[in-house]
């Protein structure tokens, strides 16, 4: 049977881990590579890096440090931020990325979706959605969660999954950060909507979270968090254990 | 030396990392004086099977392997590259393979619950068949080994040395006389991972 899988994600910044509340406030955690080695060995099924870097330097950085992260951790790599281009997948990719998330760089050019997954395949082209309540309706914002774009989000990750999008990360704005549990009922108009592997972002403030994500929604194939984590608040071999405990199957 | 066939498939560096990473004397090539040499021969592959067939009999690499193989040289496919061992694949149409194993290429949307999703991306654990198998030598029945693909091998296959359960039983690691290969990603499987490429790397050492 296929597990569940259990994702911390990395924000990096000029070459160290963050993660800011509601998209704000960074701190500082640790070293990518050491957090990274440290998150296979104790069970991560999963690892995505984040480049949240605006300048060029921060870019060559951030390659340096996913090469060195993939020629010690032999699990698989998702590398997001900054993909604008198939240049950008090209270059995350001979880094050791394994997929390549995309957010903006899709919604300023949503033929990125489908070339890319022309060039590489549907496995390889994630695309992160980060979406939030406005009047009613679910909407996609674009860069980091600033500017909302006006696009329903439903029919925007419909788009492009039909365009070949392989996994879709569900990232909730409303629940980021906010430690209350995943956003269930936007899983929920998600799953309904695409037959791709769907992972839940936002919002997991305990164990508990997660047991309660697939208790309700079974068909989510992944469950990703960053701060608690990162801060011991979760530890992923008890976590796992919780989930076995409770029927859910997962990589032990 | 350990060679890792590189043909325009897909991209090595991972793959080239876990051999580094177990120890392993090995080089990516797609000289055929290189591969000729190798004491193992690993062909990778991601993407479209006949894409990849096509790479590998117009680079004239198809020859090389089919040669090597009947020399006696252990190969091993991973994934897509284990998929181009057999006789042929229906993904999108009908392809020839190589043909070192017996068996086809069958796409699981024809034959899984419409509830999963395709591809089946993440871990899943092995059902060990054939206990002798050299890639097994280090790893247990029930490991968990990383997949990602939407087409199989069938579990009735003379070749099948371990299977995976996906909705049906498939076979997800293949072994006859020299020819392996794994239907999941080692190199992407952690700890099991590295030590099916050990067990791989020990053949042909006295």
């Amino acid at each position: 049977m296929i597990t569940k899988r259990i994702v911390p994600c990395l924000d990096v910044k000029n070459g160290r881990v963050v993660k800011g509340t509601n998209f704000l406030g960074l701190a500082d955690v640790d070293s990518p590579v050491k957090l990274a080695k440290y998150y296979s060995d104790i069970g991560a099924d999963e690892l995505v890096f984040y480049d949240i870097t605006a300048s060029a330097e921060g870019r060559a950085l951030f390659t340096d440090i996913l090469r060195e992260v993939a020629s010690n951790v032999f699990i698989p790599l998702t590398v997001g931020g900054g993909i604008n281009t198939l240049d950008d997948f090209a270059r995350v990719l001979s880094c050791g990325a394994d997929k390549v998330s995309v957010n903006s760089g899709a919604i300023k050019n949503p033929d990125l979706v489908r070339d890319a997954a022309r060039l590489y395949g549907d496995q390889c082209v994630v695309l992160s959605a980060d979406i939030k309540r406005v009047n009613g309706e679910f909407r996609v914002f674009a860069k980091g969660g600033r500017e909302d774009t006006g696009m329903e989000a439903i029919s925007w990750i419909k788009r492009c999954v039909e365009m070949g999008a392989g996994e879709v990360v569900v990232n909730s704005i409303d629940t980021d950060g906010v430690k209350k549990g995943f956003d269930l009922e936007m899983l929920r108009a998600v799953k309904d909507a695409v037959k791709v592997p769907i992972v839940a972002s936002g919002g997991a403030g305990g164990m508990q979270d997660f047991v309660r994500l697939w208790k309700e929604i079974p068909e989510i194939s992944a469950g990703l968090a960053a701060s608690i984590f990162h801060f011991g608040e979760v530890a992923i071999p008890d976590l796992k254990k919780t989930l076995k405990e409770n029927g859910i199957n997962v990589r032990l | 030396m350990t060679v890792i066939i590189d043909y325009g498939v897909g991209n090595l560096f991972s793959l080239l990392c876990s051999f580094k990473k177990i120890g392993a004397d090995v080089t990516v090539s797609s000289d055929p004086e290189v591969i000729k040499s190798a004491k193992r021969i690993i062909l990778p592959g991601v993407g479209a099977f006949e894409d990849a067939a096509k790479k590998l009999f117009s680079s004239g690499l198809a020859e090389i392997l089919m040669e090597r193989a009947a020399a006696g040289v252990p190969i091993m496919g991973i994934c897509l590259g284990m998929q181009l061992l057999f006789e042929k694949s229906f993904e999108y149409g009908e392809h020839k393979g190589l043909g070192l194993l017996e068996g086809e290429i069958l796409p699981f949307k024809e034959a899984i619950s419409k509830d999963l999703e395709i591809p089946q991306i993440g871990w899943n654990s092995l059902k060990i068949k054939d206990k002798n198998c050299p890639l097994f030598k280090y790893i247990k029945d029930g490991d968990y080994v990383y997949f990602v693909h939407s087409y199989y091998a069938p579990n009735n296959l003379p070749s099948s040395a371990a299977t995976s359960d996906y909705d049906i039983v498939f076979t997800a690691a293949v072994a006859q006389n020299n020819i392996y290969g794994c239907q999941f990603h080692p190199e992407k499987s952690g700890d099991v991972g590295l030590d099916i490429l050990r067990g791989f790397c020990e053949l042909g050492e006295a």
